[in-house]
């Protein structure tokens, strides 16, 4: 049978974001996969070592508008590494509620997409109406909706108001309810198992191949969480559990989110509870020369970042290595074989995220000439013109 | 402005444009789709594709690559159309002016008709700008005004 090439973007009314896939098909069964990216680059990495560590916290947090805490999250951890220093016990707390509201309204976000995805608009509707509860607690924590501005290396820059911490808490609890409703609709929904149950299987040897990450990698039964494998913040001192399944198909990643909801109010209620008191910044005065680094769990799974310092005010070296980047190749084993009908919801069942993701390479090529369109255009002009000379021709 | 104009604003149909955002405008955007915002009371509706479009709602700071594709999807659009740039990254470039990803602003490029501000900006303030541009089509002036 013949092949077919099925390309979905970059502008595409399926995605958010530019970005570009180009299937391959048989039929109706997807036989390879491509993914271009580069619509979204910014040249973050590059921007970062322009600015000093705390202006640079600022612009870490521009790689995504989802994943707004977690970078600033990692960068702050790996200035710290430098040093190092301990951050003040509040500040610990307070990182981590911010971090987990994030983790809520990221995760339940997806939820929605999904539920648009399969054609049923009414979960995205009830979601995102959930959602925006999430961003109103988030507003009065931090003053924002989106981009929160609350970390700087060595602490917060802001602190949680004593009087405000009865309002989160029962804003939050008024959302529990709904959540619960939600979650039966969704996971007994025989519709949704038809359509999502053996559907695009990360098995648990390709997970671990593949090195996935977060929830994509603990729906496949790795049970890897940074929280849990080297906690940071105030994750070893709240009680709470990871969520792992063992099936790896589009239901069990979804399952794994909507648990991971209720354990993520869980720890914020849980800290709240315990909110110690005291200092929430360290002060850094100077930033030694050294590098360090600091790896968080975002609400897609590992977030790494990597600062070399040389002892002025600004990084030398700033490496962002998102967790989209690693879960994005599962297509190759998630994808193929499948049915077209079936591509969209499994490639965003991983919860891509492009922007994270960007990177560009550069050909850096010694003592030879590069061509450019340009350059070639000449010499093909010159070619004629030489052959127009040899054969006689005016 | 012409009387086609100010027919196609009963119900505006819109086709979003990214071209290198964080994403968080965009979230913002289909945000006003949701019940607590419900663009749709206003006729506005999100469309797939760009010749279905009124409105070209640009994000971004306007990379390289999607820049190209912007302009290329400008060419698309039925005439007459308008063009709303959200978020400072359209406006200005804001944090990434000084990248070497993003050249010109926006408005180089695509002659843009109304502004919103914010980083993000709020469901309330897209609603507000897109109100304001209807305003600016009912009152006929064809000047670039600034949320």
């Amino acid at each position: 049978m013949a092949k077919t090439i099925i390309p979905i973007g970059p502008y595409h009314p399926l995605q958010e974001e530019p970005e570009f896939f180009i299937l391959t098909v048989e039929g109706e069964k997807v036989v390879d996969i491509d993914v271009h990216i580069g619509y979204n680059h910014r040249g973050i990495e590059k921007l970062s070592e322009t600015k000093t560590f705390d202006q640079s916290t600022f612009v870490i947090e521009r790689i995504c508008g989802i994943c707004s805490t977690s970078h600033p999250f990692a960068y702050t951890r790996a200035v710290e590494d430098i040093i190092p220093i301990e951050v003040p016990e509040r500040a610990k707390y307070i990182r981590t509620i911010i971090a987990e509201g994030e983790r809520i309204h990221s995760h339940l976000l997806w939820l929605g997409l999904a539920g648009h995805f399969l054609g049923y608009d009414t979960v995205f509707m009830w979601t995102w109406k959930l959602r925006e509860e999430i961003l109103d607690v988030m507003e009065i924590l931090t003053g924002n909706r989106n981009n929160y501005a609350m970390f700087k290396p060595g602490g917060v820059r802001r602190d949680i108001k004593s009087e405000d911490i009865p309002v989160v808490i029962k804003k939050i609890d008024s959302i529990v309810p709904t959540l619960e409703m939600l979650k039966k609709a969704v996971i007994d929904d025989p519709v949704i198992h038809a359509r999502t149950k053996g559907i695009g299987v990360l098995s648990k040897e390709d997970a671990i191949n593949y090195c996935a990450l977060g929830p994509t990698a603990r729906a496949s039964g790795v049970a890897r969480d940074v929280r849990k494998n080297s906690p940071y913040g105030a994750y070893d001192k709240v009680e709470w559990d990871m969520i792992v399944t063992h099936n790896g198909d589009v239901f069990d990643k979804l399952v794994v989110r909507v648990l991971e909801v209720f354990e993520s109010i869980k720890i914020i209620k849980n800290c709240f509870l315990n909110l110690p008191g005291g200092e929430i910044d360290a002060n850094i005065k100077d930033i030694p020369p050294g590098e360090g680094i600091g790896h968080i769990e975002a609400p897609r799974g590992e977030c790494f970042h990597y600062v070399r310092s040389d002892g002025t005010n600004r990084p030398v070296r700033h490496k962002v290595r998102a967790p989209t980047f690693m879960n994005l190749p599962t297509y190759k084993a998630t994808v193929i074989g499948e049915d077209i009908s079936d591509a969209t919801i499994i490639l965003a069942a991983i919860d891509p995220c492009y922007c994270c993701t960007e990177r560009m390479t550069v050909c850096n090529i010694k003592r030879k000439k590069i061509y450019s369109g340009k350059d070639l255009i000449k010499l093909s002009r010159e070619k004629t013109k030489i052959l127009r000379n040899k054969m006689g021709v005016k | 402005m012409s009387m086609k104009l100010k027919a196609l604003l009963k119900s505006a149909w819109v086709f979003h444009l990214s071209t290198g955002s964080c994403n968080n405008c965009d979230i913002e955007i289909l945000d006003c789709l949701t019940p607590r915002f419900d663009i749709e009371r206003f006729g506005m509706l999100l469309v797939g594709s760009i010749k279905h479009a009124d409105v070209l709602l640009i994000t971004g700071s306007g990379n390289r690559k999607s820049m190209e594709r912007a302009k290329r999807l400008y060419e698309q659009i039925p005439k007459p159309c308008l063009v709303v740039a959200v978020g400072e990254c359209a406006l200005s470039r804001g944090m990434f002016i000084h990248s070497y990803n993003c050249p010109v602003p926006i408005d180089k490029v695509i002659p843009v008709d109304v502004y919103i501000p914010g980083c993000p900006p709020k469901p309330e303030a897209i609603i507000a700008g897109v109100v304001k541009l209807i305003e600016k089509v009912k009152k006929g002036t064809e000047k670039k005004s600034s949320v």
